[in-house]
């Protein structure tokens, strides 16, 4: 069952003398349980792509439905509701409110959708229990570590019950050992959790963790590249190979 | 060039400069209206005294003003160098174009002139028309005919304002020049600030020193009410003072910690919508401006106790006023002076004349009619010799409780001996000013007196055992408690204690220790009266005057036009000075908040963003910024409103005026009025200008 599918979707920014082509009809899809992730270099249009889904950005055209909802469609208070319902996000730079603890960070996100307290601390502690943050729930962030950080900021994006979660850099502010551990936790959270991700990556390394690639140049999908039963290390090998293609462009040669 | 950049800097960045605008234009107009007071002056129809009581108000006032101005330099310093901190970032990056230091301090020394012109301007123009109603309330107050009213314009103090302006100006061009000189390029654009780490209390010792803080001021509070009577010098009332700083500072130093504390364990509270962020915000805000929280409390503390303490003096004198003048003169003089004495104050021994002498074994209206008065000015005249007798002196008077009272109160004069009027002559007196006349019998006394503490002290004897043994003879006081009286005319109940005695009691002519004249002028209009009163008091230069002079002869009085007088401008005095002092105290403290506010705005913005970006809509947003401003505007207030409560109360009793409810009501209402409008007016500023800064960019 499609979670997310976003139809031919265009975005232009500037004015009529002078226009900018961020998106040029992208078309995809993703399912319940998938593990998508978004490439291509910077200017490439995917952050633009993720802003447009995580309904931050409008589109100039072209449909954007999530859980059976055209969200291109949905204004003000709707938009917002949506976005705090059946949205969770996961930034590059932690995002996290430096004078709440890690419990309260996690909280927010319930409570800003005024679900009743006595449910916000026992979810809480059941998602922390399952990232592996327990011990660090009264910490407040400027006490934790980046890894941990971005663990909690996970948990936050996940506790809502989100239909899809969206993940932009989420290892960029990261050392390689804490990027590992996290892209692990959302190899977790995928699996045996069930949750959808969408993340955007410029990183190789991490995008092997995902289950399908699409990538994207220009404004357009360039390639789609899906894992299938290779081992991660194969998988790592095939990026390489279509971000030294994505790199060089046969203008460039000529 | 740079001409241009700055009037376009002024432009973009108008809503920081709101705030500091507005400090401007109200510190320049309060300026010029408070200065103003001497051309409006001119135009009120009043008596020689109250003019001169005026002049002195005016010369009080511009004195205060060089204070003033000290506290005003300072708020500009305070708030231009938060301008100036915020925009760092656009400095480097001129500096990165090749733009010299010299030419970044020639954009603020632009705009500094800008801004200082604009701000006089406007300031001025509002000070001209705000000092129209305080020429109707100069009147109002010294109750002088306001008949031909004129639009004025103080061209003195417009010039004052400017120079003095002027001057704070130069002090923050010259601030802002070293500030910029030392700048490195680097810290310019990196100017970003970074999350501070977050400084969390240890609950308990929070819970702690807010119960230690709340439990010293409750103690300072009952200092200054409860146990006003036992606080006696300066030095005692430092004790309650210090408390009450030190309880202000621990109260915000744990105040936050301590109510996060309760709010945390009520997760129902706690963990609804943007409570729980809303509160940790606080709990920061508050716990890094602890000292300048204290500071804002503790002026507005004065700036509330001042200004209603002020206006219900004056409302309780005038009510009382009426009451201790019941006869337009007193006139006394000491009786039998001694042929020498030894100087208190220069140790030498002093002769008198034998004129002196001579005169002085004579009442009042002997030194009139010899010296050329003309008695015609007078009516109701009623004269009474006032004895006092070695034998009965305050110590006499509390005979049994003497002790107690001595350990209690150490500095009162014991050894004074009490005034005596034989009952007949106080009765004379009692008819005229329309108070009650008594009888006594041979071995009867009254106490009158009608000085509260004097009262009480003197109770306590008078209940228990009153009798006194003089010249072998013991009396007893008719009543159980002082009866309410006095003699003398003057603004409040001073009068200490008077011994009404029977006739018979025997004292000798050379025991009278004054001679005293009552009297009523005999003029039905108040021209007349104030005719009359200059023939008697103040400084003419009649034959009558010249004559008592020459011979030395020292005659003592008070009137009811110059205690009227002089009570209405001292009262009139104090509440100019305290709406002046006042006012630029608010503004001071609700600038500092203000700036307080917006200074954090740039992490709260990221803060809000990041709510923003998880899904809190801008209504969600708004109400969390609204209440976090209005907590953090009101709390300090809140703390100075309970502060101001025991203060108004300590001022009363320290003066002495009863004010009731009904009289303390209009300048409670009328203080409300002045703090709200203008700490209204910066909390709006500031809650309009953080939503600005917080506001979403796309």
């Amino acid at each position: 069952m499609s979670v997310l599918e976003v139809k031919n979707i265009e975005k232009y920014y500037g004015n009529k003398s002078n226009l900018t082509k961020a998106i040029s009809g992208i078309s995809f899809t993703i399912n319940e349980g998938e593990f998508v992730g978004i490439m291509g270099a910077s200017g490439s249009g995917k952050t633009t792509l993720l802003n447009c889904i995580s309904t931050i950005d409008r589109v100039t055209a072209g449909k954007i439905i999530i859980n059976n909802q055209d969200i291109t469609k949905l204004r003000g208070n709707q938009l917002n509701k949506f976005r705090r319902e059946e949205l969770g996000f996961i930034f590059q730079d932690f995002n996290l409110l430096d004078t709440l603890t890690s419990y309260e960070n996690i909280a927010l996100a319930l409570t800003i959708q005024k679900v009743k307290p006595h449910e916000i601390d026992k979810k809480v502690k059941e998602v922390a229990r399952k990232l592996n943050i327990s011990d660090i729930l009264n910490k407040y962030p400027y006490q934790i570590s980046g890894g941990q950080k971005q663990r909690v900021a996970s948990a936050r994006a996940i506790i809502t019950n989100p239909k899809i979660v969206l993940a932009d850099e989420p290892t960029g502010a990261l050392d390689s050992k804490s990027a590992r551990q996290l892209l692990e936790t959302f190899e977790h959270l995928n699996k045996n959790l069930k949750a959808t991700i969408l993340m955007v990556t410029h990183d190789a390394f991490t995008a092997s963790y995902t289950d399908r690639i699409i990538f994207i140049k220009d404004g357009k999908i360039f390639n789609e590249l899906i894992k299938g039963e290779d081992i991660r290390k194969q998988f790592f090998e095939k990026i390489i190979e279509v971000q030294t293609l994505l790199g060089g462009d046969l203008n460039d040669v000529i | 060039m740079l001409f241009k950049l700055s009037i376009r800097n002024m432009k973009k960045s108008f809503k920081d400069y709101a705030i500091y605008f507005l400090t401007l234009v109200l510190g320049v107009a309060i300026f010029y209206m408070f200065n103003s007071l001497d051309s409006q002056e001119a135009m009120l129809k009043v008596s020689e005294s109250t003019r001169q009581m005026i002049q002195l108000m005016i010369q009080m006032l511009g004195m205060i003003s060089v204070f003033i101005a000290i506290v005003l330099g300072f708020l500009i310093v305070y708030a231009n160098n938060f301008l100036v901190n915020r925009r760092k970032r656009e400095f480097g990056i001129y500096m990165t174009l090749g733009m010299g230091r010299k030419q970044i301090s020639e954009i603020i020394l632009i705009e500094t002139i800008l801004i200082g012109i604009l701000s006089l301007i406007v300031g001025i123009f509002i000070g001209i028309f705000a000092s129209q109603f305080m020429s109707i309330l100069v009147a109002k107050l010294f109750e002088a005919d306001m008949s031909e009213f004129t639009f004025v314009f103080s061209k003195s103090a417009c010039v004052k304002t400017c120079i003095y302006f002027a001057v704070m100006y130069l002090a923050v061009i010259v601030l802002n020049t070293l500030t910029i000189s030392r700048y490195k390029l680097i810290n310019l654009l990196t100017a970003i600030r970074k999350n501070e780490k977050i400084k969390m209390k240890n609950p308990i010792i929070s819970i702690l020193v807010f119960l230690i803080s709340a439990g010293l001021l409750g103690v300072a509070y009952y200092m200054v009410t409860g146990g006003v009577y036992e606080l006696r010098t300066g030095e005692q009332l430092l004790k309650p003072i210090l408390m009450g700083i030190v309880g202000t500072i621990g109260v915000f130093w744990s105040l936050s910690g301590f109510i996060l504390r309760i709010i945390q364990s009520r997760k129902k509270i706690y963990l609804k919508g943007t409570n729980m962020f809303v509160l940790r915000q606080l709990n920061n805000k508050i716990n890094t401006n602890i000292v300048s929280m204290s500071i804002i409390c503790l002026m507005l503390f004065m700036t509330i106790s001042v200004l209603s303490g002020s206006l219900s003096i004056k409302s309780a004198l005038d009510s009382e006023l009426e009451k201790f003048t019941p006869v337009d003169v007193n006139l006394y003089k000491t009786a039998y002076l001694p042929e020498s004495y030894v100087s208190s104050y220069s140790g030498k021994t002093i002769y008198n004349t034998k004129e002196q002498i001579e005169d002085s074994k004579k009442p009042v209206s002997y030194t009139l009619e010899t010296n050329g008065y003309d008695m015609n000015n007078l009516k109701d005249i009623v004269e009474i010799p006032i004895y006092v007798i070695p034998e009965w002196n305050l110590k006499n008077s509390l005979g049994d409780s003497y002790e107690s009272t001595k350990s209690q109160y150490p500095m009162l004069a014991y050894d004074i001996s009490e005034s005596i009027i034989k009952i007949s002559d106080y009765n004379k007196i009692a008819r005229l000013y329309g108070e009650e006349q008594y009888s006594l019998k041979d071995d009867e006394y009254i106490v009158l007196c009608n000085y509260e503490q004097m009262e009480n002290i003197r109770n306590q004897t008078l209940n228990t055992n009153s009798n006194i043994e003089i010249n072998g003879k013991i009396y007893h006081s008719k009543y159980k408690e002082c009866k309410d009286g006095f003699i003398y005319m003057a603004t409040t109940e001073i009068n200490a204690g008077i011994i009404l005695v029977p006739d018979n009691f025997e004292v000798k002519d050379e025991n009278t220790e004054q001679y005293l004249l009552v009297a009523n002028y005999n003029s039905e209009t108040e021209e007349g009266k104030q005719k009359i009163e200059n023939t008697l008091i103040g400084s003419a230069d009649t034959e009558f005057f010249k004559n008592i002079k020459n011979k030395g002869i020292n005659l003592d009085g008070s009137s009811k036009i110059s205690i009227k007088d002089s009570s209405k401008g001292l009262a009139t005095i104090i509440i100019f000075i305290a709406i002046y002092l006042g006012i630029v105290f608010l503004i001071a403290s609700s600038a500092i908040l203000a700036l307080k506010q917006l200074t954090e705005s740039s992490d709260n913005k990221q803060r809000y963003t990041i709510l923003r970006k998880i899904g809190c809509d801008e209504k969600m947003i708004n109400k969390a910024l609204f209440r976090q401003i209005f907590i953090f505007f009101m709390t300090p207030l809140l703390l100075a409103i309970i502060h101001s409560i025991f203060g108004i109360k300590f001022i009363l009793s320290m003066l002495e005026v009863l004010a009731s409810p009904d009289e303390l009501l209009p300048s409670v209402i009328v203080t409300t009025i002045i703090i709200g409008a203008i700490y209204g007016v910066y909390f709006l500023a500031t809650y309009y200008g953080s939503k600005n800064i917080i506001k979403d960019e796309e």
